[in-house]
């Protein structure tokens, strides 16, 4: 302890920690901030959406029948009936407001995103470090069951479950409806996800095991949990972090591609799939009901992968040379 | 090299056996009763309990997967001792009594719009991927490399679904440069062919196009660092064979290996595209089944696309001897 501690201050510049060098890098980059600034933004809008809402007078559940005509239910003004009352029109046939709908869903589509990306990480992270450091017949029953996961055309298993296993859900306690179908995105796009981040962890630990401070702490004592949590997690977390932020916008697009392909939430809640596949029926005639929702989507994955690309970028330690 | 081959197909085959019991297990949880597809509107509980007897719906999950199993090698009867028993040749995959069709002819039936489908798009995102991804790593720095960069960074954000709706939006219906899609197999009418399947190939292709831009982007850059590139530049050879046959090739692998998952994942269908422009392939039986709930046609395509991957997984790896000249298989 007494030499680090006279090696410290000995040293002319000042160690940084790993969080301060990719604060540091990530700082310099104006586009990243930006998208940072946004991201900030957007998690906000979704948490105060009601609030929001409220300010601005629209409410995503009330029906309008003013907005819309009597007959077919067509919404009144050109592109989908935009007025003072509706910034961004009203859905049709109901005269519901598109902007408090986009507001929610983002709230519905961050929550599911965020959820799964968190609880991918974790299993991703535990599984691959347990794998890594375990070797032997542990790491070989886990890789072939990450082999099996991997071969599974996911989509089709989620479609095909989806019904059986959102009531099961619901018989668990979780409330019934859009509640059960949320966490059945978050679990199913949990599951299907760890394998490619348990893959990497291994991968690494595969090398830091043999490291001399993992010798050390055995040396020392430290048993297996304090080994892998406390030595050798640390040392994993530039892989971790980079792959929690690009995962995350692909998770949003496949919510929205779930939710598209109908097994999203239920009306009266929606989110950005759910409006785009409404938006089929009626494009031809009130093209933004595909394009508001469309390209709020591209907005929100494409700022989510820039600022991945920039951690990844600040991380790598060969990103000066090129 | 051989012993490696023979063991890799060894486990395999182990992974499909136990693939095809998990799909089996996962799916018995489903609570639809593919008896009650086999009689129509005039069905009472006990014709649908007899066919469920007849049918041998009534055993055991794990019965059910060995009659399933048994059916691959060498065929089965459904309903043997009734009056017009079904016949299900080997391999038997199921059969759909929802159809009432095997699901072997169902799969087959839907199989070339998806390989059309998947070939074409393959092409198409490969050429432009990998010249894009070696044009922004030549330029690497540039105004020009971070233009590509960027645009590959929107298509690989853009889900397919809304460029989907965005081209039938404005190509079809509003300037109508293209007809309405409808499929036809190409020896039949080349011309509504191509009209039919050029905006999936362009839309599936810009999705994966972006991914292989920047992976081949990364590979080279990596690649163009290494002392025997300097050498072959030092030796005097011309930059595109420097780039070409030394720097491209020794940067391949990983994009061979993704190259390969992606064109077996897409064999099995592309569920968004396909439903999207009416293309009766894989990916629209899928999704048919699925809300039919047709069982043993779900099972099918399950276990046929993951086959798909876990073969080109391995063809994939045979590969990468023949490509890296580094690589030592063992």
């Amino acid at each position: 302890m007494a030499i680090t501690e006279s090696v410290a201050k000995a040293a002319p510049v000042a160690g940084r920690s790993l969080r301060q060098v990719v604060w540091s890098r990530v700082r310099h980059d104006k586009v990243a901030m930006t998208c940072l600034v946004i991201l900030i933004l957007l998690y906000l809008i979704a948490i105060f959406a009601p609030l929001i809402c409220k300010v601005i007078g629209v409410d995503p559940y009330a029906f309008d029948g003013a907005s819309i005509s009597d007959s077919g239910g067509a919404p009144i003004g050109d592109w989908g009936g935009i007025s003072r009352a509706h910034p961004l029109g009203v859905e049709w046939g109901t005269g519901r407001d598109i902007l408090a709908q986009l507001l929610f869903g983002l709230r519905i589509s961050l929550l599911i995103a965020t959820s799964a990306t968190i609880i991918t990480v974790f299993l991703g992270t535990v599984i691959g470090i347990v794998s890594g450091y375990a070797g032997g017949r542990t790491d070989a029953v886990i890789g072939r069951s990450m082999d099996l996961i991997l071969a599974f055309p996911f989509l089709l298993i989620i479609l095909a479950l989806s019904g059986v296993l959102t009531q099961r859900l619901s018989s668990l306690g979780v409330p019934e409806g859009n509640p059960s179908r949320i966490l059945y995105m978050i679990l199913v796009l949990s599951v299907f996800g760890w394998p490619y981040l348990a893959r990497i962890v291994r991968g690494q630990v595969l090398s830091m095991r043999e490291r001399e401070y993992v010798e050390a702490a055995i040396a020392m004592g430290a048993r297996t949990p304090r080994i892998l949590f406390r030595e050798i997690l640390p040392n994993l977390w530039a892989p971790i972090l980079v792959y929690a932020t690009l995962t995350l916008p692909t998770y949003i697009a496949t919510e929205a591609a779930l939710s598209f392909l109908g097994i999203g939430v239920l009306p009266p809640d929606t989110s950005f799939g759910a409006m785009l596949a409404n938006s089929v029926s009626y494009f031809s005639v009130v093209p933004s009901y595909l394009f508001i929702p469309g390209v709020v989507l591209v907005v929100l994955v494409v700022t989510f992968n820039l600022v991945g690309d920039a951690v990844r970028d600040a991380l790598d330690p060969r990103s000066g040379r090129v | 090299m051989s012993s490696y081959v023979v063991r890799r197909v060894l486990s395999m085959l182990l992974l499909l056996l136990l693939l095809s019991l998990v799909v089996f297990i996962l799916f018995s949880i489903l609570p639809t009763d593919p008896a009650r597809l086999t009689c129509g509107k005039s069905c009472t509980p006990e014709i649908i309990e007899a066919n469920r007897h007849r049918l041998g719906l009534d055993l055991p999950v794990f019965q059910q997967y060995w009659e399933f199993l048994k059916g691959l090698f060498v065929g089965r009867t459904y309903a043997a001792n009734s009056p017009d028993p079904i016949n299900c040749s080997a391999p038997c995959l199921g059969y759909s009594f929802r159809r009432g069709e095997e699901v072997l002819i169902l799969i087959k039936d839907g199989l070339p719009t998806t390989i059309w489908l998947a070939l074409g798009a393959f092409v198409f995102w490969m050429v432009a991927g990998i010249s894009l991804g070696v044009y922004a790593a030549i330029r690497r720095g540039t105004w020009r490399d971070k233009t590509v960069m960027g645009v590959g960074l929107v298509g690989y954000s853009l889900p397919s679904f809304f460029i989907g709706l965005l081209a039938i939006f404005f190509i079809i219906i509003k300037w109508n440069l293209l007809p309405y899609p409808s499929w036809v197999p190409p020896q039949e009418d080349p011309v509504g062919f191509l009209q039919t399947m050029i905006l999936p190939w362009i839309i599936l292709a810009i999705l994966y196009a972006a991914f292989y831009m920047r992976l081949t982007r990364n590979q080279m850059l990596e690649v163009l660092g290494e002392d025997y590139i300097r050498t072959a530049r030092a030796k005097g050879l011309p930059e595109r064979t420097v780039i070409g046959k030394h720097a491209l090739r020794a940067g391949l692998t990983p994009i061979v290996t993704a190259a390969g998952l992606d064109l077996a994942g897409l064999l099995g269908g592309a569920i968004i595209i396909e439903s999207l422009f009416s293309l009766p392939g894989i990916g629209s039986l899928a999704i048919t089944s699925v809300n039919d709930a047709d069982l043993p046609v779900i099972v099918g395509i399950t276990l046929v696309t993951a086959t798909f991957i876990i073969v080109a997984n391995l063809i994939v790896d045979l590969l990468y001897a023949a490509i890296d000249p580094r690589v030592r298989l063992g």
